[in-house]
C-alpha cells in the first residue's frame, strides 16, 4: 500500500490536444519512470452495432463506413465479406481488382497520416507537414475515383458501386508514381536521422512471446516479428492475384513500427499496380451482381485494415435487416499492448510509445463503461508532448541546451 | 474592454480549440487538414490551440455521447467569452444515422448554443475555410 501512494498518476485526456480523439490513459509513474498504466476508453461509443440491426442489409455499408473516418474501407470491406459469406456468393474478377486497389490506397493514406503525427509526437512539425501534404496525393486519387475525399462508399454486396474505367487506368498510374518519391523521401529521413534513431530505437519494446501472448495484430505484431496478414494468410478480394510480400522485422521498438509501415507503402503500390494491370485485361461494365436476397445463416468476413484484423460477424433470418452484426476492430487488441510496452520508460517517451500502436478509438469502442475515479495530479497531454519535444530538442543541441 | 472591441479583436486571429466528441475521425482529420501546407488556414492567423483556456472558437466535430455530454459542458464553461462554437460535420449537426441511437444525446445545439454549421461528411477543408469566413464576417456585422 505504502509503495502504491508515492505514485504520481498523471492523466492524459480525454482532451489531448492534437490527438484527434477523445481517449483516457492514466500514467503510474515513480519519479520520471512510469510504472503501471491504465486505459479509459468509451468517449466514442455511438452503438453502432445495435444500428446496424434496425438497417436495411446495404444501408448497414454505409452505417460501417461511419465507424472509422481512417479506415473507412476496412470495415465496409470486411461486412460485405461478412455477407457474401453467408449468402455464398462469388463477386466479379473486375471488383475483386477494384476492391483491393481502394483498401491498399487507403493503407498508404492512413500510415502517412501515422507518420505525421508520429514526427508530431517528437518534437519535429516538418515530419507531419510534409507526410499531410503528400497525403493530398492520395487523396487526390480517391477524389478522381470515387468523387469523395474520405468515407469513398465503394462496397457493395456483390461488388463495387462505381468502375475505374480503361481510359482513367494511365492516369491513376501515373499518380500512384508521383507517391513513390515521398515514400522514399520518409525512408530516408527515418534511416539517417541520428535524431529519430535515438528517440525510437529500443524504446516501447514489445517482445514476440509478449505480443504473442496480447494478441496482437497488423503492423505491431509484423514489428514484433510475428508473421501473421490475413491478405496471405486468407486470402480474399484479388490479393492473391497479385505478386507482393509480406513485411516482418523483429525488434518490436518503435522505429521496427515505423519502418514496417514504411515499407508496407511500397508494398501497397506494387498491389495497386498489379490491380491495375489486371483491370487493364478485363472487359469493362461487369462490376457488380445485384444481390437482392440474403438467405438465413451466417457468416463472418475479415480484412486486413492499416492497423491489423478487422472482424466482422452477421446472421441473418432471411429478412432484409441483420439480426446480429459483431465487430471486432484491430486496435481493440493492440490497445492493451501498450500496458506492457510503455512500462519502465519515461514520460517523455510515453506520448510516443501510447502513439506507436496506431491506435483508433472510434474503431475500438464498442461496449460502454463509465468511471466516476477523480485524480489527484493534473499534468495534461500538452505538457506531455511538450515533455517529449524537449527530449529531442535535447539530443539534438547537446545536454545543456534546452 | 467594451463588447464591440471584443468582437473586433476576435475577428483577427482566431485560435481555435478542437473537441472531438464521439466522431467517427474524418470531420477531425480534415480539420487538421486544413491546417498542413496544401490549404494553410495559419496564413489567416487560424491556429489550433492546445487548451480551450486560450481558445476564440471551440470546433466541435461528432455525435455527443453520453459519455462526452459533460465534458463538452465543462469545455463550454470554461472558454474565455465571447467564444463561438462552430458544429463541424453532419453529426454535430444533426446527428444524421446515429440519431435513432441509444447512446447519443441529440444534436450539438441542444446541448451548448451553437453559432455556425459547416455539414457534410466530411466537409472538405474549402468547405470548412468558406465557414469560418462567413463566420467572420457575420461578427463583423457584415452581409
Amino acid at each position: 500500500m505504502n509503495e502504491e501512494k508515492k505514485r504520481t498518476v498523471i492523466p492524459i485526456g480525454p482532451y489531448h490536444p492534437l490527438q484527434e480523439e477523445a481517449e483516457f490513459f492514466k500514467l503510474y509513474v515513480e519519479g520520471e519512470k512510469v510504472v503501471d498504466m491504465d486505459i479509459e476508453i468509451g468517449y466514442n461509443h455511438r452503438g453502432i452495432e445495435k444500428l446496424s440491426e434496425s438497417l436495411h442489409w446495404d444501408q448497414s455499408a454505409f452505417l460501417v463506413e461511419r465507424i472509422c473516418g481512417i479506415c473507412s474501407t476496412s470495415h465496409p470491406f470486411a461486412y460485405v465479406n461478412a455477407v457474401e459469406d453467408l449468402a455464398g456468393i462469388e463477386i466479379p474478377i473486375r471488383a475483386k481488382y477494384i476492391r483491393s486497389v481502394i483498401g491498399e490506397l487507403e493503407r498508404i493514406q492512413s500510415h502517412m497520416l501515422w507518420l505525421g503525427l508520429a514526427g508530431h509526437f517528437i518534437g519535429y512539425n516538418t515530419v507531419w507537414m510534409w507526410s499531410w501534404k503528400y497525403r493530398e496525393l492520395v487523396n487526390d486519387i480517391f477524389e478522381f475515383i470515387t468523387g469523395n475525399r474520405m468515407h469513398y462508399a465503394m462496397m457493395k454486396i456483390g461488388g463495387v458501386r462505381r468502375d475505374i474505367e480503361k481510359k482513367d487506368i494511365p492516369q491513376i498510374e501515373k499518380m500512384c508514381n508521383d507517391l513513390i518519391p515521398a515514400i522514399d523521401l520518409f525512408k530516408g529521413a527515418v534511416t539517417d536521422d541520428p535524431v529519430i534513431h535515438a528517440r525510437t530505437k529500443g524504446v516501447g519494446i514489445l517482445p514476440k512471446d509478449v505480443a504473442i501472448d496480447y494478441c496482437v495484430v497488423g503492423p505491431t505484431a509484423r514489428a514484433s516479428g510475428i508473421d501473421i496478414d490475413i491478405r496471405r494468410d486468407d486470402p480474399y478480394s484479388a490479393y492473391n492475384l497479385v505478386d507482393w510480400k509480406v513485411i516482418v522485422t523483429k525488434n518490436g521498438d518503435v522505429f521496427d513500427k515505423v519502418a514496417v509501415r514504411i515499407l508496407e507503402m511500397y508494398e501497397s503500390i506494387k498491389i495497386i499496380r498489379g490491380c491495375l494491370e489486371g483491370l487493364k485485361k478485363e472487359p469493362e461494365g461487369n462490376f457488380d451482381l445485384n444481390v437482392k436476397e440474403i438467405p438465413a445463416g451466417e457468416g463472418i468476413g475479415r480484412h486486413e485494415a492499416p492497423r491489423g484484423e478487422v472482424y466482422h460477424y452477421v446472421r441473418s433470418d432471411g429478412t432484409n435487416r441483420p439480426v446480429r452484426h459483431k465487430i471486432r476492430a484491430p486496435s481493440y487488441v493492440n490497445v492493451p499492448s501498450d500496458q506492457y510496452a510503455v512500462k519502465g520508460y519515461t514520460v517523455s517517451d510515453a506520448a510516443l510509445v501510447l502513439a506507436a500502436v496506431d491506435p483508433c478509438y472510434c474503431c475500438t469502442e464498442r461496449v460502454a463503461v463509465i468511471d466516476k475515479e477523480k485524480n489527484k495530479k493534473i499534468m495534461n497531454g500538452f505538457d506531455l508532448i511538450k515533455l517529449s519535444q524537449e527530449k529531442t530538442a535535447k539530443i539534438k543541441n547537446g545536454p545543456k541546451i534546452l | 474592454m467594451s463588447a464591440p472591441i471584443k468582437i473586433k479583436a476576435l475577428t483577427k486571429s482566431i485560435w481555435v480549440f478542437h473537441a472531438a466528441c464521439s466522431p467517427c475521425n474524418n470531420c477531425d482529420i480534415e480539420l487538421l487538414d486544413a491546417l498542413t501546407p496544401r490549404y494553410d488556414l495559419e496564413r489567416f492567423g487560424i491556429q489550433l490551440v492546445g487548451s480551450v483556456r486560450h481558445a476564440d472558437a471551440l470546433l466541435v466535430t461528432g455525435a455527443v455521447n453520453k459519455k462526452v455530454v459533460d465534458r463538452i459542458k465543462r469545455l463550454y464553461e470554461q472558454a474565455p467569452k465571447p467564444c463561438v462554437v462552430v458544429a463541424v460535420g453532419n453529426c454535430a449537426c444533426s446527428e444524421i444515422m446515429f440519431r435513432d441511437s441509444y447512446n447519443t444525446c441529440g444534436p450539438l445545439d441542444k446541448i451548448i448554443p451553437v453559432n455556425a454549421y459547416i455539414p457534410g461528411c466530411p466537409p472538405k477543408p474549402e468547405a470548412m475555410i468558406t465557414g469560418i469566413v462567413k463566420l467572420i464576417k457575420a461578427l463583423k456585422g457584415e452581409k
